[in-house]
């Protein structure tokens, strides 16, 4: 028989090893909040101080446009080899596996954009204070966007033009996660203690995390419909 | 109860209880909204700042209302449909969403044209408005979504999903917009709050409110009407209302 | 062999942008039987299938598995049911092996291992090349390598002849063949017609003309 950890970690381990055989498109997100960022100071103004007062908006604006890109792949490929359906059709409970598919894609996806956003911070000349919530928030903020993403990303994912509708359905959903974020980062540099804040995202990333992956189960066995 | 129940849930039998509504509903609405807006707009007197600008929240305030009102009303219309696969939810759920969208922005224009004289702009970043403006796009998302399914079935358990999920999220959209307000708002811009109103303002407006929710019911009504015709156009009883003989 | 039905269909009813598919469809699979849905393009045999394996749900009619409805007994019988799609399921980046070994992680599959499986298809020596270098016929094979190892009874299958040879067809009856015998049931689509003696027929175009 089988196993809810070994299907768990199977599906973790499966997407992860699939990743990793596609490097290159693991760094098109990377690239895409790169390049985004660096319009910034060619759009507006070099001018370090104009840039770091902009910094945690932009950052925070240019990684959730980095994850929404990379959210479209999340079921779709499974969806277009039919491997989505063994998924489905398996005895073991299907949130759990669409939470391990969730945590396989932010591993790669999310988590590369937090590791290379105080590479940005520095771009922006973002001060130094704003460096460790600017990290922990898109920790948990990335993880948000991979998780109400999800949900999206299930109900969408026979529709042929699916993933322009994908980003009006979730981006919305994103608005309380970008102020929460942003003015974490903000109070920090304005010297203000930002902890209130963090908590707040904090409990905003465990509350979707309770939700989500149930919504994004469901969403599932009706996309697949479409 | 549950006999009562399962009857509402009949479309054919929804489609002639509510013809029997629809006369009352329509006589109801116009009453109250054509008093609430000749009391409104003659009678109520001026604001001692605003002038005459601020009679437009007899227009602006209902539809704010009911355009979040319309969000509950289209997600629990989901769940009941999703939870006990009631055909008539669902198509209450797909009739509400381009209602409560055209509400929404109805507030919001309104909002935009008493903008103009009271803060100079037509647009501000104002709490409320943006936090309509976070509404407007999660109606458009639901009616998007609705537009891309091929069955009806598939289509109204995938707006629930998504109405529900919206929902959840709706208190902390709100929630989070408002604080975001008070950390940028400038300190030169405070509005009078409805409870502070002189009450000859109050109550035409309290008459257009209820009007408003008439006009709703009747206009929901109507579309969940026009969508069991849709649905259920091949069925006897459709053909024989459309071809009397 | 007894004729204990496996899984029975009642009034199933389904329409898609308004239009029947079929309707009114009732049936049964059963055990030491193969039931071949035939009819023409888009009469609707891959969604009937779907409905069968609950992936699509029911609009009106009844699924019963065993005797007891489908939802009473839902978990029971995804452990019970192998379902092969006419898309393979595999992954392309990976080697048929890795495929099947993440899948038996999913469904109990543990009849035999990969290998044997592989070998038994006709893919001995392609278990570890990664799948983008098969050719479509070798994908099918390596698709249907899971009906070696899975302990389902029930089989689903949209269109599993899709791209085999003469040869393949002719291991994949083998297959059939020994699985309904062992007390099994299979249900599959497909425009040619089997060999098989256990084959029963179910043609959803003849319903739909009666229809008309």
């Amino acid at each position: 028989m089988t196993t809810l950890s070994g299907a768990f970690f199977g599906v973790i381990h499966r997407d992860l090893s699939i990743a990793m055989r596609h490097r290159g498109d693991l760094l098109n997100p990377l690239f895409f909040f790169l390049i985004v960022v660096t319009l910034v100071p060619l759009g507006i103004s070099p001018e370090p101080a104009r840039l770091a007062a902009m910094a945690p908006g932009m950052i925070w604006i240019s990684a959730l446009l980095a994850t929404l890109l990379a959210l479209d792949n999340l079921f779709q490929a499974d969806f277009a080899d039919g491997s989505l359906v063994h998924l489905m059709l398996s005895p073991q409970p299907l949130w759990l596996l669409v939470l391990a598919k969730i945590i396989a894609h932010w591993l790669v996806t999310g988590l590369p954009v937090v590791l290379f956003s105080p590479l940005l911070g520095l771009m922006l000349s973002l001060p130094e204070a704003g460096f460790l919530p600017l990290l922990l928030g898109l920790t948990l903020g990335t993880a948000v966007f991979s998780l109400l993403g999800a949900v999206g990303a299930a109900l969408t994912v026979a529709l042929h033009k699916g993933s322009v509708l994908l980003s009006l359905l979730v981006m919305p959903l994103y608005v309380p996660v970008l102020i929460f974020g942003t003015s974490a980062v903000q109070r920090a540099v304005d010297g203000m203690s930002y902890g209130g804040v963090m908590a707040m995202l904090a409990a905003a990333s465990a509350f979707t995390l309770l939700i989500a992956p149930f919504a994004a189960a469901g969403a599932l066995k009706v996309g697949i419909n479409g | 109860m549950w006999q009562w129940f399962h009857k509402l849930g009949s479309p054919r039998w929804f489609y002639h209880i509510s013809g029997k509504f629809l006369p009352w509903l329509a006589l109801a609405s116009v009453v109250l909204i054509v008093t609430g807006v000749v009391w409104g707009l003659a009678f109520a007197p001026q604001d001692a700042r605003q002038g005459n600008s601020f009679r437009i929240i007899y227009i602006h305030v209902p539809a704010s209302f009911l355009a979040l009102a319309g969000y509950y009303v289209m997600a629990a219309a989901g769940a009941v449909g999703m939870i006990w696969k009631m055909k008539l939810a669902d198509m209450v759920m797909v009739a509400a969403a381009p209602l409560g969208a055209a509400l929404t922005f109805i507030a919001l224009f309104t909002g935009a044209v008493w903008g103009k004289p009271t803060w100079g702009t037509y647009w501000i970043w104002d709490a409320r408005i943006t936090s309509m403006l976070v509404l407007l796009f999660l109606y458009i998302g639901i009616i998007a979504l609705s537009r891309s399914f091929s069955t009806r079935e598939t289509s109204a358990r995938a707006c629930a999903i998504l109405a529900l999920v919206g929902t959840v999220n709706i208190p902390i959209i709100y929630k989070s917009v408002d604080w975001w307000y008070t950390l940028h708002q400038p300190a030169t811009i405070k509005m009078t709050g409805a409870p502070s109103m002189h009450p000859d303002m109050f109550k035409p407006l309290l008459v257009m409110i209820l009007g408003f929710y008439c006009f709703y019911a009747l206009v929901l009504l109507l579309n969940t009407r026009t969508e069991i015709l849709l649905r259920e156009s091949r069925t006897t009883w459709v053909k024989e209302l459309a071809e009397p003989k | 062999m007894s004729s204990q039905a496996l899984l029975e269909f009642q009034a199933l009813t389904f329409e898609r942008d308004d239009w029947p598919l079929f309707s009114d469809l009732s049936g049964a699979i059963k055990v030491g039987e193969i039931l071949q849905i035939t009819g023409p393009n888009g009469c609707g045999k891959t969604t009937l299938l779907h409905i069968l394996a609950t992936i699509q749900p029911i609009n009106v009619g009844t699924l019963r598995w065993k005797g007891s409805d489908i939802s009473q007994c839902h978990q029971s019988y995804l452990a019970d049911v192998a379902f092969i799609g006419h898309k393979p399921g595999l992954k392309l980046s990976l080697t048929p092996r890795e495929n099947l070994q993440w899948l038996s992680k999913l469904q109990p599959l543990n009849r035999c291992t990969s290998a044997e499986a592989l070998a038994r298809i006709g893919l001995a020596g392609f278990e570890d090349v990664p799948c983008y270098t098969l050719s479509a016929g070798q994908l099918r094979r390596a698709a249907l390598a899971v009906l070696c190892m899975t302990q389902a009874r029930l089989w689903l299958l949209d269109e599993p002849l899709t791209a085999l040879d003469v040869q393949g067809i002719a291991d994949l009856e083998t297959l059939l063949l020994a699985h309904v015998e062992q007390g099994g049931a299979v249900a599959l689509s497909s425009h040619q017609a089997l060999t098989n003696p256990a084959v029963r027929t179910l043609a959803l175009d003849a319903m739909a003309e009666a229809e008309l």
